[in-house]
């Protein structure tokens, strides 16, 4: 059989039925997952959801309690650690202190018995620009610095994939935009597989081109981010993901390719295609409709909301100026029981009518709202923990 | 007096000085335990090297420098032994202590506390009992002595030299177990701190970067523990070096160290300057062999 090429198409990781159990606890629930060769794919979830745990079990870290683990035609699943054609670049970096910085990235080349390390070492350290740190300590580089070394002495190795675990935790918002940049730089150029897991979701939106979105132990959903975003299928996606605006409503014809719902005696229009499956008249479902989908106009020109797009009355909660946008919070009939509508507006032509109090009409295409099935706890991915603890 | 020029600057500088100063009164105490008991003995010591005379007479102050020479002529083989027995007993801990310092900062899991209990539980009795009730062991006709002779070991150990007509007591092989045994927990402890202080995460890494267990031991575990070992060989070594106890106890006079010459040039023989010169060629020939050792060592991370 012949080998795929790194970078070439066809699979790259295939977990079969993967699960992983402590005890009676279970970290990771049966599993399949396909990660396509040369793709950057992210594990995004909260703490604790098994995203990590999924990783090692990848990397032969975490022994699988079912199923089996797959790299590039190969079942690894038996094989330890080190006879898998994978790289790992940890969450707190472990670089070996005692060596410096050219003997960690040299490291697994020694150990495979690779010739000429100094011109592989050297040009790896130039690909992530440290090259006069050399021959410097781990411990006096800075942390975006150290993280850059942890990636070199991964990717050194042309590993079959890269398995990167929260890299950037530890580092400042401000570095870490600028390493996802750099990482995605990198992917770009090396052409290897990237499995990253995060629980920032922005992180994993910015860098990945298909994201799972792990939710206690299950992929909740998987998909290109921009898909997610628009069409989450779960309130967990549609809340973890960005945030949402969730409508319960009722069906009231579920007859042709649009349907008609109506949510506190408001009519509201939404293209069948975007529903769940099993939508039938007089079923509840939820509504999903993203803040910045969503125009205000105030209640005085309420003529001038052009025919065909759903609309809402509500009233101005609170305004939140953020520079770029204006973040309100509007109290309004179909949102009852609720902290009220988000609504973000740019900052581009400001109505200066629209302050707290003022009565308003919420109005938006029907084809950016999302339909979900109304047997979901409505607040789910609201309220995760996202501490930097093992997952 | 110049009173109300001075006071208002007064204030702001004085409890900077005085804070200043926290430090030195912190290290006094100890500064004058030291030059108490260690430097004012060591001084009266050297003193006492250079001098002659005789109990009956007193001894007076004559820099007889030959002392020392004299001392190391005739003296040189318990010297050398010393420094043999106490090398094969470091030896010997670091052989049996690694292994242990290991498993516990790695692998006992809920033990480790028991574990670490057990290794320090030794010296809740009296050094001199644990040694004698070894010269119980060891005895002939002992059980040790007749399990290892039915097995034929100390045929083996006899025509390596380190036994006598195949008995234990009173070998070289007894006192080097019973210097191993003394000063085994002084290499554990340390072994065990720097072991245990190696982030876990270290070893899984290597294991990622191709690294078989073996060789990551070689290549980051083995290297990490290193001030460790450093520490746990001086804290063997060098008091094993002037031991006199287990030589005295479980050893004949052909396995006499350099410990028990002093001790029976002081007590017994009465001939202080002799004592007192072996003491300080002592001194110098342990510090010459650590400043060595530590410099091959490489003190960088040890200290």
């Amino acid at each position: 059989m012949t080998e795929t090429a790194p970078s070439g198409s066809g699979t790259d990781v295939c977990l079969a039925g993967i699960s992983k159990r402590y005890g009676t606890f279970t970290a990771v629930h049966p599993l399949d997952l396909t990660v396509p060769a040369g793709s950057f794919f992210a594990l995004l979830g909260a703490s604790g959801c098994g995203k990590t745990t999924t990783l090692r079990m990848i990397a032969g870290l975490e022994e699988p309690s079912t199923g089996s683990v797959v790299l590039g035609g190969q079942d690894v699943t038996a094989l330890p650690p080190y006879k898998r054609p994978v790289n790992t670049v940890f969450q707190s970096y472990a670089l070996f202190p005692h060596l410096d910085i050219f003997e960690n990235v040299a490291f697994g080349l020694r150990r495979r018995g690779v010739k000429s390390v100094k011109r592989h070492v050297g040009e790896m350290l130039d690909l992530v620009q440290l090259g006069e740190m050399a021959r410097r300590r781990p411990h006096e580089l800075s942390g975006g610095q150290q993280q850059r070394v942890a990636v070199a002495r991964a990717l050194i190795n042309h590993p079959r994939v890269l398995l990167l675990d929260e890299p950037l935790g530890a580092l400042d918002l401000k570095l870490r935009r600028q390493m996802q940049l750099e990482l995605k730089r990198i992917q770009t150029e090396v052409g290897i597989t990237f499995v990253h897991v995060t629980h920032d979701q922005e992180e994993a939106m910015t860098m990945a081109d298909t994201v799972a979105v792990m939710n206690a132990g299950r992929v909740e959903q998987l998909g290109a981010p921009a898909d997610l975003y628009e069409t989450p299928r779960t309130t967990f996606v549609a809340n973890f993901l960005g945030t949402s605006n969730l409508i319960t409503a009722e069906v009231l014809d579920a007859a042709g390719d649009t349907v008609v719902l109506r949510a506190a005696g408001t009519k509201l229009a939404l293209p069948a295609g975007r529903c769940p499956a099993a939508a039938r008249t007089g079923d509840k479902l939820l509504l999903g409709i993203r803040p910045e989908k969503i125009t205000l106009t105030h209640a005085d020109d309420a003529d001038t909301v052009p025919a065909g797009r759903n609309s809402v009355r509500g009233r101005i909660a609170t305004a939140g100026f953020i520079g770029v946008s204006t973040q309100y919070v509007v109290d309004s009939p179909v949102a009852a029981g609720t902290a009220g509508l988000s609504v973000y507006v740019q900052n581009i032509e400001r109505d200066p009518r629209l302050v707290p109090g003022a009565e308003v009409l919420l109005h938006w295409n029907p084809g950016h709202g999302f339909g979900l099935d109304a047997a979901q706890r409505i607040e789910a991915g609201t309220d995760v923990d996202l501490g930097e603890g093992p997952s | 007096m110049t009173t109300t020029a001075t006071a208002p600057a007064a204030p702001p500088a004085a409890p900077a000085r005085r804070g200043r100063l926290v430090p030195y009164w912190l290290l006094l105490p100890g500064i004058l335990w030291l030059l108490l008991f260690f430097v004012a003995p060591l001084v009266y010591q050297a003193s006492t090297s250079v001098q002659t005379g005789s109990l009956e007479d007193g001894f007076q102050v004559t820099w007889h420098v030959a002392t020392y020479w004299d001392a190391l002529a005739q003296y040189y083989p318990q010297f050398l032994r010393s420094v043999g027995y106490a090398t094969a007993a470091t030896v010997l801990c670091l052989l049996l202590g690694y292994p242990l310092a290991y498993l516990i900062a790695f692998r006992a899991g809920r033990w480790r506390t028991l574990l670490m209990v057990l290794v320090v539980a030794p010296f809740f009795t009296s050094f001199l009992i644990r040694t004698l009730a070894w010269k119980t062991i060891l005895s002939d006709g002992g059980p040790v002595v007749s399990a290892l002779g039915s097995l034929h070991v100390l045929g083996l150990t006899d025509a390596l030299g380190l036994t006598e007509g195949h008995r234990l007591l009173a070998t070289p092989l007894a006192v080097v177990c019973g210097l191993t045994y003394n000063f085994l927990p002084f290499m554990i402890l340390p072994l065990y701190t720097s072991l245990e202080r190696i982030d876990g995460r270290l070893h899984e890494a290597a294991g990622d970067l191709y690294a078989r267990p073996l060789t990551t031991f070689r290549h980051v575990t083995f290297p990490l523990s290193l001030p460790g070992v450093v520490a746990g060989t001086l804290l063997t070594f060098i008091p094993a070096a002037g031991d006199y106890i287990n030589a005295e106890l479980l050893g004949s006079p052909d396995q006499k160290m350099i410990g028990n010459v002093i001790q029976s040039q002081f007590l017994r023989v009465l001939d202080y300057p002799t004592a007192a010169a072996l003491s300080f060629i002592l001194m110098a020939a342990i510090l010459a062999m650590v400043t060595v050792y530590l410099r091959r060592a490489g003190t960088e991370d040890v200290v």
